[in-house]
C-alpha cells in the first residue's frame, strides 16, 4: 500500500526530501509550496558587489521536482498534526506523514529604525544595497546582525569582509571606516572560527565591537544602540534583520514564541506527533539556519519515512558543513556536528575554488536529491 | 531550594549558533522575571555566559556542573 507524503516549502530541505522519496514507488508525495520559484539564498552575499545578478538564482520550482511530485504553488493555511490534514487555499489534503519545511521569514519591525539599514538577506534588499555601494565614496559602514538567530552565520561577516576586499579593489578603502558589530564576546559564535578570522579582520582594519545586542536604529541621527548601552554612528548600515519562524497555524504548543517549530534534535520530529517533522530553518533546532543543515535534515527524514516507525535509530547527528569566504580568493571550510566543534583550516585558494563551484553545481546537485 | 524554571534550551553540541546566542535568543522572547535553562557542552560557555549576563543586565542564578555539560540558570531582569 503506499503512502502519502506531505511536504510544506520549496526550499532546499523540502524539496530534498520530496525528491529522495518520489524514487521510492511506494510514495506518493505532494509539495505544496507558496513560492513557484526556488532562490539559491547563498548566492545573494554577491549581489551587493555586482558579482551576481538576482536573476541568476532564481529558477522554476517545477524542473527541480521528480515528474513523480505532485507539485501545488498554493499556501498551507493550516495543519491539524493529529489527523495529519492540511488546509489548502485549494481544500484540505490529507497525508501519512508530514515534512515541515516552511523557512525563516524576515521580520524587520521588531527593530525601531530598521527602514534606514540595508541588507541582503531578500533580493530587494540585496540589490538596495549594491545602488548605495556603487555610489559610495566614503564614510563609516556598520555591519552586523539585529538578532538572533539570522540564517547562515557566517553571511555577515563574510560580507564585511569581501566588502573590505571590493573597496580596496575599486581604491575607495582609505575613505571608509568598517566597524562589524558582534552580539558575542567574538566575531563568530565559534571559538575555533573567531581564531582564525579576528586576525584577518585586525590586520585588514575591520574594527570589531563586541557583545552589541542591536535594540533601535535612529534613521534622523544615523545611528544604532546597543541592548548592551552603546550607540554607534554610520553613514551606511548594513544590518541582518531579526528572523522569525513560519509554521503553520496549528495546535497550542507546536512552535516557541519565535514561531519556532519544536523539533526532537535527533529524530527531527515536531514534539508530540508522530508522523510530523520538521527540517531547516523552520526548526528550534540548535544548529545554524543554513541549506547544509537543512540538507542533512531532509535525508534523515527521507530515511525514516521511507523505513516508517524507527524509533531513534535513525537520527540527525547535528551535522552542517558550510564555507567561509573570507575576500582575496579566499575560503574555509567549516564542518561540525552535536559531537565535535569544526577545526577550519586558515582561509585558501582550494576552499575558496570549492565555494564557487559549489554555487554552480548546487542546481543539479542539491534540490534534486543526488548528493 | 527547588528553582523554577520557565524553559529550557538543551543547546549540548550547539556550535554554531552557539549556547550564548540560543540563550540571547531565549532572553529576547521571555518576559521580565521568567528563569531560562541552558545547557551547554562548549566550555567557553563559562566564561561567555557570566561575562554576557552582566553586561546585558540579567541575573546568573546558578551554574551547575553535570557530566560533560552544565546547566546555567539566567532570569530575565530588565
Amino acid at each position: 500500500m503506499s503512502r502519502r507524503v506531505l511536504v510544506v516549502g520549496g526550499g532546499t530541505g523540502g524539496s530534498i526530501v520530496a525528491n529522495l522519496l518520489a524514487r521510492r514507488p511506494d510514495m506518493e508525495v505532494t509539495l505544496v509550496s507558496r513560492e513557484a520559484t526556488h532562490l539559491y539564498q547563498p548566492g545573494l552575499l554577491y549581489v551587493p558587489f555586482g558579482w551576481v545578478s538576482p536573476e541568476q538564482l532564481v529558477r522554476p520550482q517545477r524542473p527541480l521536482l521528480h515528474p513523480r511530485i505532485r507539485f501545488l504553488h498554493d499556501e498551507v493555511r493550516e495543519i491539524d498534526p493529529v489527523r495529519r490534514v492540511a488546509r489548502l487555499s485549494a481544500g484540505e489534503l490529507a497525508a501519512d506523514a508530514v515534512v515541515l519545511a516552511t523557512g525563516a521569514r524576515l521580520a524587520p519591525e521588531e527593530v525601531p529604525g530598521m527602514e534606514d539599514a540595508h541588507h541582503f538577506y531578500s533580493p530587494e534588499a540585496a540589490v538596495r544595497l549594491r545602488e548605495t555601494l556603487a555610489r559610495l565614496e566614503g564614510g563609516h559602514i556598520v555591519v552586523g546582525v539585529a538578532g538572533v538567530p539570522y540564517k547562515c552565520p557566517p553571511a555577515p561577516l563574510e560580507f564585511a569582509l569581501l566588502l573590505e576586499w571590493e573597496l580596496r579593489r575599486t581604491g575607495r578603502r582609505s575613505r571608509t571606516r568598517i566597524t562589524y558589530v558582534s552580539p558575542l564576546p567574538r566575531a563568530f559564535p565559534i571559538e575555533s572560527v573567531a581564531d582564525v578570522v579576528e586576525p584577518i579582520m585586525a590586520r585588514r582594519g575591520i574594527e570589531l565591537v563586541t557583545f552589541f545586542n542591536v535594540e533601535r536604529v535612529d534613521p534622523a541621527r544615523k545611528t544604532v544602540s546597543s541592548l548592551e548601552g552603546e550607540e554607534i554612528p554610520y553613514d551606511v548600515l548594513v544590518l541582518i534583520p531579526p528572523h522569525r519562524g513560519t509554521a503553520p497555524v496549528a495546535l497550542d504548543g507546536i512552535a516557541d514564541r519565535g514561531g519556532w517549530i519544536r523539533t526532537d534534535r535527533e529524530t527531527l520530529q515536531v514534539a508530540g506527533y508522530d508522523h510530523v517533522y520538521a527540517i531547516g530553518d523552520a526548526t528550534d533546532l540548535p544548529v545554524s539556519k543554513s541549506g547544509s543543515a537543512a540538507h542533512y535534515q531532509a535525508r534523515t527524514v527521507a530515511e525514516r519515512i521511507a523505513a516508517g516507525n524507527p524509533g531513534r535509530d535513525i537520527r540527525y547527528t547535528g551535522k552542517v558543513m558550510c564555507f567561509l569566504e573570507t575576500g582575496e580568493r579566499r575560503a574555509t571550510l567549516l564542518r561540525f556536528d552535536y559531537q565535535h566543534p569544526p577545526r577550519p583550516a586558515p582561509p585558501n585558494p582550494v576552499a575558496f575554488a570549492l565555494k564557487r563551484l559549489f554555487n554552480r553545481v548546487y542546481w543539479a546537485l542539491v534540490p534534486t536529491g543526488r548528493v | 531550594m527547588e528553582l523554577k524554571v520557565d524553559r529550557t534550551i538543551d543547546a549540548r553540541g550547539s556550535y554554531c549558533p552557539g549556547p550564548l546566542m540560543e540563550l540571547i535568543r531565549a532572553i529576547r522572547e521571555a518576559r521580565v522575571g521568567e528563569v531560562i535553562e541552558v545547557l551547554s557542552s562548549d566550555s567557553g560557555s563559562k566564561r561567555d555566559i557570566p561575562k554576557w549576563c552582566q553586561k546585558a543586565g540579567h541575573e546568573l542564578l546558578r551554574v551547575v556542573d553535570e557530566q560533560g555539560f552544565a546547566r546555567f540558570i539566567v532570569r530575565k531582569a530588565r
